[in-house]
């Protein structure tokens, strides 16, 4: 029972950090690790993503 | 079912190497069965129960059943017989991952982003407005619509930009049918979105005008927003999940203050106008398109993603909780004479106009051919993302149709007819719906106010009210605590937010179209980071749509009442150009035993938006076709005449203005979806000959990834992941050892 309530609970805090997009930094910082590359601020992570955001602005629906 | 295949396999370019058999076991005809037998139940006693209690779960499971039954069957039919999804067939995503536009994402990640983009206000307001014709007609469009037409243009329309490396509506109508049906297209979508933002915006102002509770919350959403983005600018970068926590509770802290704003003495101040309004929202909407995106746009993102599935869950399980009566006659006398006061016209055309979002959206054409198509992994997912995604705004629909179904039809009328119809008293609303057949007491419609803490619910058209009044006495009866007030606002504010983060999306979108297409002829102009380009663009997307919400709210015959059909039939006819796409793209590809998969409802939308375009614009009657409604004050006019319900010279020649705009809009819409599709036509008759077309398709290209097809994955899938993962694990380490470490990446 507890188990089962442990795994869900990660599982929307999976789905969560999916959604909002925090998980993209989780990515990155494993990606460095893999490639033994230092990894940038996530301040400048994040601008470099708001950035993106800027020029593709996305529709929403009626 | 099992479509995970082992990576490297090759396969054709149309046919797929692999389909599915239908495997029935025992186990799943049984379970199948009792679905079929729930829905066909449910929709019995929909279909027979006349001027009795009938509760209003009876819809709840006809649609739900409906959609299950269709999904599984039909859904399925369309990806692996008709567009023959193939997961040996590498996704964009997979093969132009850039971990920005192209990105490989988990399909229940996916789904959401989809949904949040797809759903918004628009299947709130029709169906609440429909209900006019009683709740029958609605239920069954939405659920038919939606099942055989506006989940099956959403699906097709996403995999056929998936082939297309995620090319917009546009682009693919150019490169498929041609030139002028690519720019006929181009035109009627931005004019489309010009509409659609004003109607939206409309349905904010006519929920605030006169409600200071309302403008409080709702004004307090923009600080809240600024909050937001600065805390993930410069406080937290990146910690998204905790900044919308605060930012709900923030939200729900500003829906109870405004409760207590005649204590703060803030009632006068913002007891706006519906003028002062428009003033608020077109230069809210004209800001809020240049300011950087990170400021207000993306937070206000999240609040209203949030609210948007927060809301919509709490609806169904109040909704089962408090299993409501429908008040609404199954059938109401308005669909047939065509003359009722929410919105004129008969059952046919109108009640397929009325709900667009819900059943078929147009709209949504330009969402499955933007982002979306750029994140599936693999193929077989489009079907959980298209027809899965467009159910889950189907059931949003109903859900609306039911709350407006559950209220008073006494109090339904008096909130929905315009203003100079009800008289804007208690007294002259009570006399106007005696005159409509039914019976309320001045009494009774003062005490709906006092309930809600509202000063009057008469005329408060748009639909919001009427949904928020609707949500309130659901979830006070499901939840109790006597917060019907509390509930009421609430559900005005998760609208509004809706709305306002659409078009402020919609206001940015529309700047980048108007950018794009100018810059065609002068590349400058082009360049979004230049600010004169980028501010001039602003204004005039501001001022298109905050022109056609200025007239809205100032038509004396009900901004709603002459917009509403307008935006429908807009949307409608948007739906047409992307199934005519469809229908193209099919036949080019030597399908054309499947088009009618496509062409049924293609066929079926043309009907209905010809013969409402048609009415509106050709029609006798002044209350339904916008030309004669022109010829009719305009001749009173000339005899210095007043027609009711103008009151002033000023008024009249405001409906004259009106009445024309309006019918050459609609006049210019129907012309322009005809465009694309008489330029179709020679397409579908070339390919149908040659028995295909070439097309712009992005050739195979083998897949590696592996990953399940539908919401739940088989255990057959969840063995082929694991091993996929397993594989891929001991290729990165590899590659690593054989790289060395600091090899930038």
């Amino acid at each position: 029972m507890k188990a089962a309530a442990l795994k869900a609970g990660r599982g929307i805090l999976w789905y969560l950090k999916q959604s909002t997009g925090e998980a993209k930094w989780d990515e990155y910082l494993e990606r460095c690790r893999n490639d033994g590359v230092e990894p940038t601020s996530r301040r400048d992570f994040e601008r470099h993503r708001a950035e993106h955001n800027e020029k593709n602005p996305r529709a929403r629906c009626c | 079912m099992s479509t995970v295949t082992s990576s490297g396999q090759t396969g054709r370019a149309l046919t797929p190497p692999e389909q599915p058999k239908p495997k029935m076991t025992r186990k799943s005809i049984a379970v199948w069965g009792s679905v079929a037998v729930v829905g066909a139940v449910c929709w019995t006693v929909l279909a027979l129960a006349r001027g009795e209690n009938v509760s209003a779960l009876w819809i709840l499971f006809a649609a739900l059943s409906s959609y299950a039954i269709a999904y599984r069957f039909y859904s399925r039919f369309i990806a692996y017989k008709v567009l023959g999804v193939d997961n040996t067939r590498a996704t964009p995503a997979e093969r132009l991952q850039n971990g920005v536009d192209y990105d490989v994402t988990d399909r229940r990640v996916l789904f959401g982003h989809h949904f949040a983009a797809i759903a918004g206000a628009g299947p709130l307001v029709g169906p609440v407005l429909a209900a006019q014709m009683g709740y029958l007609p609605g239920t069954i469009w939405i659920i038919v619509g939606v099942i055989f037409a506006g989940a099956v243009q959403d699906m097709v329309v996403l995999f056929f930009s998936m082939r297309r490396n995620g090319k917009s509506l546009g682009q693919m109508i150019r490169e498929e049918i041609g030139t002028i049906g690519g720019v006929a297209a181009l035109i009627a979508v931005f004019a489309i979105m010009i509409i659609i933002l004003a109607v939206l915006a409309l349905v904010v102002v006519n929920a605030l005008a006169g409600s200071p509770w309302g403008v409080f919350s709702i004004g307090l959403t923009i600080p809240i927003a600024l909050f937001m983005g600065f805390y993930l600018r410069y406080l937290r970068p990146g910690r998204v999940m905790e900044v919308t926590v605060i930012g709900v509770a923030l939200l729900l802290a500003a829906i109870i203050g405004g409760n207590y704003v005649g204590q703060m003495g803030l009632a006068d101040v913002l007891t706006l106008s519906p003028n002062a309004l428009v003033l608020a929202l077109v230069v809210y909407g004209f800001v809020a398109s240049i300011l950087p995106v990170w400021m207000l746009l993306a937070p206000r993102d999240y609040l209203s993603t949030f609210m948007k599935v927060g809301v919509i869950a709490l609806l169904a399980v109040g909704l089962v909780i408090a299993r409501p009566m429908l008040e609404s006659p199954a059938i109401s006398d308005f669909a047939i004479s065509g003359h009722g006061p929410v919105f004129a016209g008969k059952l046919f055309p109108f009640v397929f106009i009325t709900i667009a979002c819900g059943a078929l959206s147009g709209f949504h054409s330009l969402i499955a051919s933007g982002t979306t198509p750029k994140m599936i992994g693999k193929e077989s997912q489009v079907r959980m993302i298209g027809y899965g995604g467009m159910l889950m705004e189907s059931f949003v629909a109903i859900s609306a149709l039911i709350a407006a179904s559950v209220i008073n039809q006494g109090i339904y009328y008096a909130i929905n007819s315009p203003s100079g119809a009800t008289g804007g008293t208690p007294a002259a609303a009570a006399q106007f719906i005696g005159t409509l057949g039914m019976t309320i007491t001045p009494a009774d419609l003062a005490a709906a106010a006092q309930s809600i803490h509202e000063t009057t619910l008469i005329s408060r058209t748009g639909g919001a009210p009427t949904l928020a009044f609707g949500i309130s006495l659901i979830f006070s009866k499901a939840f109790g605590g006597g917060l019907a007030a509390f509930w009421y606002h609430f559900a005005i504010m998760f609208e509004a937010l809706f709305i306002l983060t659409a078009v402020d999306a919609g206001t940015r979108v529309g700047r980048f179209m108007l950018q794009d297409t100018i810059g065609n002829v002068w590349p400058k102009y082009a360049d979004v980071s230049w600010k004169p380009a980028a501010w001039s663009a602003s204004a005039a997307v501001v001022g298109l749509w905050g022109y056609m919400l200025w007239v809205g709210v100032n038509d004396p015959l009900g901004g709603i009442h002459q917009l509403l059909p307008l935006f429908g039939i807009a949307n409608q006819l948007l739906a047409a150009i992307a199934l005519a796409l469809c229908v193209t793209l099919l036949i080019k590809h030597g399908k054309l035993k499947y088009a009618w998969v496509a062409g049924i409802p293609l066929a079926w939308d043309l009907i209905i938006t010809m013969t409402a375009s048609w009415q509106k614009v050709f029609s006798g009657d002044p209350k339904i076709g916008f030309f004669s409604q022109r010829n009719l004050y305009q001749s009173a006019l000339d005899q210095g005449n007043l027609l009711k319900p103008a009151k002033s010279l000023d008024e009249m020649n405001l409906i004259i203005t009106n009445a024309t705009v309006d019918g050459v809009l609609q006049a210019l819409f129907a012309l322009l979806t005809l465009t694309v599709i008489f330029s179709a036509i020679p397409v579908w008759i070339k390919a149908a000959k040659l028995g295909g077309l070439p097309t712009s398709e992005v050739p195979h290209v083998p897949s590696h990834i592996v990953a399940p097809a539908d919401f739940f994955a088989t255990a057959d899938e969840k063995q082929a992941v694991r091993e996929y993962e397993a594989i891929e694990r001991e290729l990165a380490a590899a590659e690593r050892e054989l790289a060395g470490s600091g090899r930038p990446r």
